[in-house]
């Protein structure tokens, strides 16, 4: 049996998945990315072999994905987080046409095709407004956990309306709505709407079409899947291993070499 | 052809282009020392052919603002200008040249002479405003040239038409004035012969932009449209109505056409054939190409070669027997010409994708220039729509390096170059 790994070294944390040859999840890491992000991707690598119970020889090809994908010194090569949410989002959830992957800073919206291809991919440009380093600002501001931050937000009656969408004013005009004696949760829910508004934009520009898998550490925060099917008008595809999607995908990828190695030259040659 | 010939003529467009710009800026580095007042004009209707018959130096402050950015010391200039209190949010190429003003003329490549005049179209909404601040600066006239532009996407009036002629009409008329305004300044009467001369010039110019685009439909592709193409551009546009412009492009000719004859294209590994949408990002101009050759991606074609040029991809040719009409006529078609490129660059992109045979198109809408952004991501649907070709969106700047992410362009690259291969792969076991 051989085993193929992918690791997603994001800005704020680092994933590592290892499937096997019929592409189950044998193991999973996660990791905070820290400073150090060759000793993040080493650190969330060596837990997920743990986790799988298997040698580090039997995984015969690694792929990097995410910012620090160059930054996987022991992987094979190197995609891009974009493909990679698309491949393991279509591999999840096989009727996939629309992945939202929101991450530590950057958001993606991606269209793609019934083989898991990108056809189109829009981003949130060198500002972190509508990524879940808005809602840490925000959570740093009330002083919640970010952990608790969704479901505070959707016990919100009247929520205020978020009018910034920079991350490092969030915090100014989340104390002014304190300020104002305005509810914790309205606040909250007030900015979860504000990413939900932002996020539709990004997918929009790609089209929204169903189904649409939502990837991503955010995945998480309830009150973001409530806010953003609220915006959209349809449930989202979700999974306890959303947050790994990326790191899956660089794993199917890792897996497609695999089995091209094994291939007739002929063969090898078009993969 | 023989191997020394080769050597001689392959590559020639770049070093007879730098060789031009030193001597462009030896021209305006004399004009300054000797307070030659120049004429400051714009790449979308420069009217050289006029300037030139009363020997202004012309200034193009678009290039000589790119050229900071190009050579990495824009953030200098557009500091001074932001420090002035120039917002940042608007045009880099004008707060670069204003940080050149303020330094007293002072620009990498050399020294540039004060302004006699501007001339502008209506071609850029910055260029009046841009204008102004030099009519402040040193009370100089400025001759607003309104082009009539497209009235209606896809319904420009054609030779022949009423609408044609009258619009003619109008842009002649206010070739007469500039005519009268620049003998006044310069005190020499206008020579109509010297017209027939520049304007035969720019004649050689424009056929030859015209046949070197043409050119690079090749497989391989010839030259690279993001930075060969941005040296060739330079040349049509500072050397315009010039026995130099015109040799220049004559000798372009000949090598792109040596190129095509032989097979020889502008990198070894052309797996992807790309056309760039709007203007380059110049911060790290070098490095934003790289990103997409290393993955073997080409740019053909590219639409600042045709709205830059101010229109002379059209390679309209004057009709010197009655100069003053055609000039009218030619200025109406091009500058038209590079507004539509601009505003409806859907359709030119379009024609492109079949045209040159394209892999995918990258849009580059930048922050600090509007006129050429806004419609991108629409144009970009209905190209995506009508032609079913993958493309890329990337937002930068062209002068400023605060907005450029190096980091991010790649990331984005690299996933659209991924797209390419799969869908390539794809299409290969179908």
């Amino acid at each position: 049996m051989a085993y193929a790994a992918g690791v997603d070294v994001g800005s704020t944390q680092t994933k590592a998945i290892i499937i096997n040859e019929a592409k189950e999840i044998v193991g999973r890491s996660l990791t905070d990315t820290g400073a150090n992000v060759v000793v993040a991707a080493e650190n969330a690598y060596n837990e997920a072999l743990k986790n799988s119970n298997i040698q580090e020889e039997e995984v015969e090809y690694v792929i990097g994905t995410g910012y620090g994908r160059y930054r996987v010194t022991f992987g094979n090569t190197q995609v891009t987080e974009i493909s990679c949410h698309a491949r393991g989002a279509s591999h999840m959830f096989p009727n996939t046409k629309t992945v939202l992957d929101m991450g530590g800073q950057d958001t993606k919206a991606i269209r793609v095709s019934p083989r898991g291809e990108v056809l189109d991919f829009c981003m949130n440009d060198k500002c972190a407004a509508g990524t879940g380093r808005f809602l840490g600002a925000a959570a740093a501001a009330l002083d919640i956990p970010l952990s608790e931050l969704g479901n505070v937000a959707m016990q919100s009656e009247r929520p205020v309306k978020i009018s910034t969408t920079c991350t490092v004013f969030a915090e100014s005009e989340v104390l002014s709505w304190l300020g104002k004696g305005k509810k914790i949760e309205d606040i909250l829910w007030g900015v979860h709407l504000s990413i939900a508004s932002r996020s539709v934009g990004l997918l929009r520009r790609v089209g929204i079409e169903e189904e649409l898998t939502f990837t991503g550490g955010v995945t998480k925060n309830p009150g973001v899947i409530k806010a953003l099917e609220q915006a959209i008008g349809f449930k989202l595809n979700i999974s306890p291993d959303s947050h790994y999607i990326g790191a899956l995908g660089a794993a199917l990828f890792a897996l497609d070499h695999i089995v091209a190695s094994r291939a007739p030259s002929s063969v090898k040659e078009t993969a | 052809m023989t191997e020394e010939k080769r050597v001689d003529i392959v590559g020639r467009g770049n070093v007879e282009g730098a060789n031009l710009f030193r001597d462009w800026f030896a021209e305006l580095g004399e004009a300054a020392k000797n307070d030659h007042g120049a004429a400051y004009v714009f790449v979308m209707g420069s009217m050289a052919e006029i300037l030139k018959v009363f020997d202004f130096p012309l200034v193009l402050p678009e290039i000589t603002s790119l050229q900071t950015a190009v050579r990495r010391v824009a953030d200098e200039y557009l500091t001074v200008a932001e420090d002035y209190g120039y917002s940042s949010d608007i045009c880099g190429y004008v707060k670069a040249d204003i940080g050149i003003h303020m330094r007293e003329r002072k620009h990498p490549m050399g020294a540039i002479p004060k302004p006699a005049l501007t001339v502008l179209t209506n071609a850029c909404n910055t260029y009046v405003k841009w204008a102004e601040i030099w009519e402040r600066m040193y009370n100089i006239p400025v001759f607003v040239l309104d082009v009539p532009a497209t009235r209606q996407a896809g319904g420009q009036f054609q030779p022949g038409s009423a609408d044609f002629k009258r619009d003619c009409k109008y842009v002649e008329a206010q070739i007469r004035e500039l005519i009268t305004l620049c003998e006044n300044i310069t005190g020499k009467k206008f020579d109509i012969d010297r017209l027939r001369e520049t304007m035969a010039y720019a004649n050689d110019m424009n056929i030859g932009w015209k046949r070197v685009l043409e050119l690079n439909k090749s497989k391989p592709s010839l030259f690279n449209a993001l930075t060969d193409g941005t040296v060739y551009l330079g040349v049509s546009n500072n050397f315009r109505g010039t026995k130099e412009g015109s040799d220049y492009f004559k000798n372009l000719v000949e090598e792109m056409e040596y190129k095509a004859a032989h097979g020889i294209g502008t990198q070894t590994d052309e797996k992807y054939r790309l056309a760039f949408v709007g203007v380059p990002c110049y911060p790290i101009f070098r490095r934003f190409n790289e990103m997409f050759a290393e993955w073997g991606g080409a740019f053909v074609h590219s639409t600042y070669l045709h709205f830059a040029s101010g229109g002379a991809n059209m390679g309209f040719e004057y009709d010197v027997n009655r100069p003053i009409e055609s000039l009218a006529e030619g200025t109406l078609i091009s500058v038209r010409e590079a507004m539509d490129n601009m505003f409806h660059q859907d359709r030119v992109v379009i024609e492109m994708v079949k045209d040159y045979e394209l892999d995918g198109v990258v849009y580059h809408p930048i922050k600090s220039c509007r006129t050429v952004s806004t419609g991108l991501a629409d144009g970009r649907r209905a190209m995506m729509a009508a032609t079913d070709t993958p493309s890329l969106f990337i937002e930068s700047d062209m002068m400023d390096k605060r907005v450029v992410s190096e980091a991010q362009i790649k990331n984005r690259a690299d996933a659209f170059f991924e797209g390419l291969a799969s869908r390539r792969l794809t299409a290969q076991n179908a």
